[in-house]
């Protein structure tokens, strides 16, 4: 089923930041959906030109809605459209969701370590959501490793879930910071102070850029956490999802 | 024809000779992998083939590097939709590991350092059709590009490429690799757009 392309509706639009939006899509039937599951999208120009793209699921609504955040690549020949363009009342094909790797299930009990770079936490946010949704007592940690204050995604309801216990959010912000907070990339000191230790044997779901996830996985290796508890999905610049 | 999205123009070419239905061109090399990078020195490097009578062979990194050498220029097709056009690599034609082997097995299981399996058949990796590669461009390949060596089978979709490879093992019946068991096409034939199972 997941091979078949689907005419889903654009029912709603909402700009994550200046150059990022989450895109509201129902789909004909209900979806089966993991989350860190990613979907096609294909879109057909008036000459019959069609392009491909896949973006991450950054969450659904059952029984058949589910949310892609987008970030415009300055270069992309698709992002662009769907950031700029793309209105309520418009349609687009989707196949999918599909992945069976890069996923959270809510019968695991393992605590789960989140460590996403820029546009790589929408995946997370997925895992985030579902966690969430099913009042699950694992705890969960997200390190969110973004340029600025304003290029951060979900922000507000990153902050309204981090009043669970179970949840938390670090912000590590690399080009400008609030008031107050350290700027600077990720480092391997401050990724040891802020994720979960590899003595609670967390799964740990790392997503970025390619360089990101090779340095954080990398480091998460010589902090003793096993390679087979790291899964990692990769925007490789200009190749992941222009 | 899907649904005409009237504001999309597409910016790239359209016709582009060698690329398949659903592909578009990258100038870059991007990465893909399930997990972190495994980081395998030469030393310490062995390529294992299994039989399917159980009898294994073993290649440490110079006994791998006596076998014949071929230059090879393909383009890559990754199900993710990217495709990288004239790439140059070098390698070891899989036929070369078959010399003396006589078998009925007609599939292969590649394994892999990190543990990524992919299945193929053999009338896919035989007949100067793949090879393990250990330079790309001219240099040793680089870990995050599956260094010391991976193999390369250009005519299918990437993920069939396994990086970090150490080992054949012939089977008697297909059965599904790591991301052939996690919904991706048993064989990713890129022509027949063979994405999804």
């Amino acid at each position: 089923m997941s091979g078949m392309w689907r005419v889903a509706d654009v029912v709603g639009v909402h700009e994550e930041t200046t150059t990022a939006r989450t895109i509201r899509l129902r789909l004909p039937e209900p979806v089966r959906f993991l989350a860190g599951q990613h979907v096609d999208v294909r879109l057909t120009a008036p000459d019959g030109y069609q392009a491909v793209r896949s973006y991450s699921v950054a969450g659904a609504t059952p029984p058949d809605s589910l949310e892609i955040t987008v970030d415009e690549l300055p270069d992309g020949e698709v992002s662009p459209y769907l950031v700029r363009d793309l209105a309520v009342g418009d349609q687009l094909e989707v196949r999918g969701p599909v992945g069976g790797w890069f996923v959270w299930r809510p019968e695991e009990t393992s605590p789960v370590q989140l460590v996403g770079g820029g546009s790589g936490v929408v995946p997370l946010m997925a895992m985030v959501r579902a966690h969430a949704m099913a009042g699950h007592p694992a705890p969960f940690r997200l390190l969110y490793s973004v340029r600025a204050p304003e290029s951060v995604f979900f922000r507000s309801e990153l902050e309204t879930l981090a009043r669970d216990d179970t949840f938390d959010v670090t912000y590590v912000y690399t080009r400008r910071a609030p008031d107050g907070e350290p700027v600077g990339r990720l480092d391997a000191a401050t990724l040891a102070a802020n994720v979960l230790n590899s003595g609670s044997d967390p799964a740990v779901y790392v997503c970025g850029a390619t360089g990101f996830v090779e340095a954080v996985s990398g480091w998460l290796v010589e902090l003793g956490h096993s390679p087979d508890r790291i899964k990692t999905e990769r925007y490789g610049g200009v190749g992941g999802a222009s | 024809m899907g649904i005409v999205s009237s504001g999309f123009m597409g910016r790239r070419k359209r016709e582009v000779p060698g690329l398949p239905p659903g592909q578009y061109v990258t100038e870059g090399f991007p990465v893909l992998s399930a997990g972190p990078t495994p980081k395998i020195d030469r030393d310490e490097w062995v390529f294992t083939f299994t039989s399917d009578n159980g009898n294994s062979r073993h290649w440490n990194w110079n006994g791998f590097m006596s076998l014949p050498q071929e230059d090879i220029d393909v383009d890559l097709h990754c199900v993710t939709s990217w495709s990288k056009l004239g790439t140059h690599w070098r390698g070891v034609p899989v036929d070369a590991l078959f010399t003396h082997v006589e078998t009925d097995a007609q599939f292969a299981l590649f394994h892999c350092y990190g543990g990524y399996t992919t299945n193929l058949p053999l009338r896919d990796v035989l007949g100067g059709k793949a090879w393990i590669a250990h330079q790309f461009d001219g240099e040793d390949l680089e870990p995050e590009h599956g260094g010391p060596a991976r193999l390369l089978v250009p005519h299918l979709y990437l993920w069939k490429s396994a990086k970090w490879v150490q080992g054949l093992e012939l089977i008697p019946e297909d059965r599904p690799g790591f991301w052939e068991s996690r919904g991706y096409h048993l064989h990713g034939d890129p022509w027949r757009e063979e994405r999804y199972g």
